[in-house]
């Protein structure tokens, strides 16, 4: 019957549509964007005298799409860190005995302290070319996003669903197409989730690192964050209004054009097998999806991926030949092998200690953490003022669907942009009043991150079932009790989740706002972060370490003793 | 089926299987000296309650699983890993939900380099064997439970298994669509229409077990070990109303809730099943209230078969007997053949008030549970009143694997907890003799 087919139908058929005409203008676009934007990545380093950056309006968007760029080149690289780290260290029992706690220290490590290593090194690498600056710039976005990608990564591969991996083994797939055909799509949800959430983090870091200066060094590359400094620099507040509304439009575009796509499409690889998907939806997915000839071309491209997935590299599973090693020999190995760990890593302290030593002396270190006593503080205050803030007006919300609905977005929002961008115009404000530096600098630290808790809230404001708040009403139960005992232990595993990522992300954005420049004047608060800064200003490497250091060890001590502990909490006992 | 001296497809011989414990020492075994053969053209069932290791079983017949002891061979090779020739139909389905349904049939035979074109057409033939017409391009969450599972058998004939291995493969169906899938595939089976010349399936269904197969293993539970084999003679297609198959499904009843031969109780034995070692199984006291009520009402009146009672109130063995056990353990009933009746002491139990039951119910804890006696004596020794958790449960692991270790913990807390017999404080994990204040 098909070759009876009518051959107008066909015609049609075959045809491109409309939807064909908006996907490969797009698609163009965004070819001929990269192509621009490359030829600007390779050039010769401009000299130091050369103006990099133009606050003519018409330069944004040429900035915008730089900046951009930075952010897909450090996708792909954590991608490709995910793929290799994660695997790797859910493989093996013993890299994982060292990769899993490595990568827990580099997500409580400040990176924004690194900055002044990275770039000497990628400088270095690379001499003469901008290449060089890209990639340092690079690099920090990266370390923004690689360690939660890997983490999720890491957790999904380790748990992957015991009756689908029998599946794959018992038709004997072997490890690279199990790899790709069970293990990467089941933990793909998952990855997109955290790249998503982690990409506001990555915001913040691309404005800081386009305009760095250490020591005698200093890179300015094209871009958003650059052209801020600059107008900050200049005190010219129509350009940094300029430039503000061009982020909130790359961010937007970012969220619409890539991310909301992926993440919709990325539902289909939901292992939970509930027909009511309530799914996110995407419009550039639909075009793409209702497009003819642009399905068309990409199917060879997609049969290729599938066959490449399928290709039999590496051995079907089979019970190891000889007998498994006895368990003392497998002990014996282990002893060993903790044993040079330690040993590696008694050698690194060490290292670091002399390398400050040089130096520094001990009166030093005790500076140091006092500074960080002082961040620390400001930490909590922050943390407790947003807290008191945020918290009964996202409740307040969240028990409203309709305003929840409209709002939850713009707090998302919110929480993707790099207040960095309004620190500059915010310290303008503390020069004009003569406000205490100490006090005033610090509600930049929870600027960007008490968002976190805002959207947290009311998700779980809004998760908040219904019996029980009929039940509640049934009772009469009002006031502080209301409050005591029924929505903050049913909110508290979500603020908990949001409070320690604005937690995090307000020990790194220390660096940034104890130490700010407005024109020719510098307002700087008592703190590690500010010590870090300066450090890295002067080049002064043995401080910069010393406080990184010190900064590390706070917070991760602060994590395990203190959030840690009250998340396992309210996850044990809340979770409704 | 027939009266031919049949090949035998796969020999399992005295296999057994421990638990690995974290320390990489061997714990106390899942399955212990199992043996069995399997021959072309028979269904064979592996009948248990859960936890009695056959899905265990299962997963080192496919060699998913190795054994700690014994050897499985398969036409005579021995199985050192998955092998062709074996193909596993799950209770979970297993699909890959990225993949449509065509996608999810043809990965079997992808995976091994099966050229393209050869590849869609068996997966087509497969899928139209299966019934699945249409739903090619379907995912498996559009599917219902049943097309799901039409999918995983799809899968599984497709790679045209000598064997088909069944892991409980109907049991998270509900009962119309179970049955559909049971017929179907048993009239391609007898019409000759799968590549498959033996099946070997998992249940803990009774009755299931007697419509389907040949020949029923009967597992016993800790540690798993083959307690009786029994043939089912009938022929295809079978009749559950037959008194035939009803005797059958009786004479099973009676072999799976058959008591444990008394052994010396205590430490020196070691004996798993009795004194401390017991087992028990996690209930609810509302549920061993409420099927002592329902006994003793009419049309019971103290006595009822057990497959008739299962039906009625649309119980599974694996919630009808750990109930009707522990009702057997604190003597208010008790197993007779396929029954179970009241004892005078349970006849007692349902015309009580709510005190009195609790009352009653604790003195029968203390008697006949060792480890709650065990748990009381401690508590009223210590001048405090409190012990930790732990205590008991590192001693009764000396008896049974962590997860069983646990399991019975949890439950002596809900029957001591309901026997007013001792307190128990979740976050500080210990038990006292007195309630929070």
């Amino acid at each position: 019957m098909s070759r009876l087919t009518n051959i107008a139908s066909v015609g049609r058929r075959a045809l491109p549509n409309h939807w064909d005409v908006l996907a490969f203008l797009a698609i163009m676009a965004a070819l001929v964007s990269v192509v621009r934007g490359y030829h600007g990545m390779v050039v010769p380093l401009p000299g130091p005298d050369e103006p990099v950056i133009d606050l003519d309006y018409w330069n944004l968007p040429y900035y915008a799409l730089r900046t951009t760029l930075r952010m897909f080149a450090a996708l792909i690289a954590s991608l490709v860190f995910t793929f290799t780290y994660a695997t790797l260290a859910a493989k093996s029992r013993r890299a994982e005995m060292v990769l899993i706690p490595v990568l827990d220290i580099l997500q409580s490590v400040p990176i924004l302290g690194f900055l002044s290593f990275t770039v000497t090194f990628f400088l270095g690498l690379f001499p003469g070319s901008v290449l060089g600056a890209e990639c340092a710039a690079v690099f920090v976005i990266f370390t923004s996003q690689a360690w939660n990608m890997a983490f999720s990564f890491y957790q999904s591969l380790r748990t992957v669903p015991r009756d689908l991996d029998e599946v794959s083994r018992g038709f004997r797939l072997t490890g690279w197409q199990k790899f790709w055909q069970l293990e990467a799509p089941f933990a793909l949800p998952g990855l997109i989730w955290n790249m998503m959430i982690s990409m506001s983090g990555g915001w913040f870091m691309i404005v800081f690192s386009e305009a760095i200066t250490v020591g005698d060094t200093t890179v300015t590359l094209p871009g958003v964050g650059s052209y801020i400094a600059k107008a900050n620099e200049q005190g010219r507040w129509d350009a940094i209004f300029a430039a503000v509304v061009t982020m909130a439009l790359v961010i937007l575009a970012y969220d619409q054009l890539f991310f909301r796509p992926i993440v919709a499409w990325a539902g289909k690889f939901r292992v939970e097998l509930s027909a009511s998907q309530t799914g996110e939806r995407s419009w550039v997915l639909d075009v793409l999806q209702r497009t003819q000839w642009i399905r068309l071309g990409f199917r060879p491209v997609f049969n290729m991926l599938r066959s490449a997935s399928l290709l039999q590299i590496g051995m079907p599973p089979s019970w190891s030949k000889r007998p498994a090693a006895s368990p003392t020999a497998s002990r014996l190995i282990d002893i060993v092998w903790i044993v040079v760990i330690v040993a590696v890593a008694v050698w690194a302290l060490w290292s670091v200690v002399t390398y400050i030593g040089t130096e520094l002396s001990l009166n030093d270190v005790w500076d140091v953490i006092l500074l960080t006593l002082y961040t620390l503080l400001r930490v909590i205050v922050l943390m407790a003022l947003a807290t008191v803030v945020w918290v009964p007006i996202s409740v307040w919300i969240g028990l409203r669907p309709r305003i929840a609905e409209r709002v939850q977005p713009l707090a998302q929002f919110l929480a993707a942009f790099p207040v960095n961008l309004l620190f500059g115009a915010a310290v303008s404000l503390v020069l004009v009043f003569h406000l205490n530096p100490d006090i005033w600098l610090s509600i930049l630290i929870v600027f960007g991150t008490q968002w976190y808790i805002v959207f947290n809230v009311i998700a779980g404001a809004t998760a908040f079932p219904n019996d029980l708040r009929e039940a509640t009403a049934n009772f009469r139960i009002h006031g502080w009790d209301w409050w005591r005992r029924v929505i903050l232990p049913g909110i508290l595993p979500y603020y908990f989740t949001g409070a320690i990522t604005a937690s995090g992300g307000s020990w790194n954005a220390s660096i940034v706002a104890e130490y700010v420049k407005w024109k020719d004047q510098t307002v700087s608060a008592h703190g590690v972060g500010a010590y870090i800064a300066q450090a890295t200003e002067k080049g002064d490497f043995p401080k910069i370490v010393l406080g990184v250091a010190v900064m590390s060890i706070f917070v991760a001590i602060f994590n395990r003793l203190f959030w840690r502990q009250l998340y396992a909490y309210a996850e044990r006992r809340l979770r409704l | 089926m027939l009266d031919v001296v049949s090949t035998v497809l796969l020999d399992v011989s005295h296999v057994s299987q421990s638990y690995q414990k974290g320390s990489g020492e061997t714990g106390p075994p899942i399955l212990q000296d199992v043996s069995l053969t399997l021959k072309e053209g028979e269904i064979v069932g592996l009948l248990g309650r859960s936890g009695c290791g056959k899905s265990t079983l299962l997963r080192i017949i496919s060699g998913l699983a190795r054994p700690t002891e014994g050897a499985v061979s398969f036409y005579g090779q021995p199985v050192t890993g998955p092998y062709d020739g074996t193909a596993m139909v799950f209770q979970s389905f297993a699909l890959f939900p990225w993949l449509s349904v065509l996608d999810n049939v043809e990965i079997g035979l992808r995976a091994h380099g099966a050229p393209a074109a050869e590849t869609r057409k068996r997966a087509i033939a497969a899928i139209d064997v299966i019934g699945l017409d249409g739903f090619e391009s379907a995912y498996p969450k559009e599917l219902s439970g049943g097309m799901r599972q039409r999918v995983g058998f799809a899968r599984a004939l497709v790679v045209q298994p000598k064997i088909l291995l069944m892991d409980e493969p109907f049991s998270a169906l509900d009962v119309l669509t179970a049955e559909t899938l049971r017929t179907d595939l048993l009239d391609l089976w007898s019409e000759g229409r799968m590549p498959t010349k033996s099946i070997l399936m998992v249940t803990h269904n009774i009755e299931e077990a007697v419509l389907m197969c040949d020949r029923v293993l009967v597992l016993a539970s800790n540690p798993g070990r083959i307690a009786a084999e029994i043939q089912v003679p009938l022929i295809h297609p079978r009749n559950r109303l037959d008194p035939e198959f009803r005797q059958l499904v009786d004479k099973i009843y009676a072999l799976m809730t058959q008591r444990p031969d008394p052994k010396p109780a205590g430490r020196e034995g070691g004996v798993p099943g009795m004194g401390l070692g017991m087992a028990l199984p996690r209930v609810s006291t509302n549920s061993l209230a409420g099927l002592l009520e329902e006994l003793a009402a009419p049309p019971y009146n103290g006595r009822a078969d057990l497959p008739h009672l299962a039906d009625s109130l649309q119980l599974e063995i694996d919630d009808l007997f750990p109930l009707g056990e522990t009702l057997q353990l604190l003597r208010f009933a008790e197993f007779e053949e396929a029954d179970i009746k009241l004892t005078p002491a349970g006849k007692r139990f349902v015309d009580m008030d709510v005190d009195q039951r609790k009352k009653l119910f604790g003195d029968h804890l203390l008697a006949y549970v060792p480890l709650a006696a065990r748990i009381k004596r401690v508590l009223d020794e210590r001048p405090s009143h409190r012990a930790p958790a732990t205590r008991f449960r590192e001693e009764i692991e000396d008896y049974m694997s962590e997860d069983y270790a646990e399991r019975t913990l949890r439950a002596i807390i809900n029957l001591g907890r309901y026997g007013e017999l001792f307190a128990y404080d979740e976050n500080a994990q210990a038990f006292s003799l007195e309630n929070p204040q």
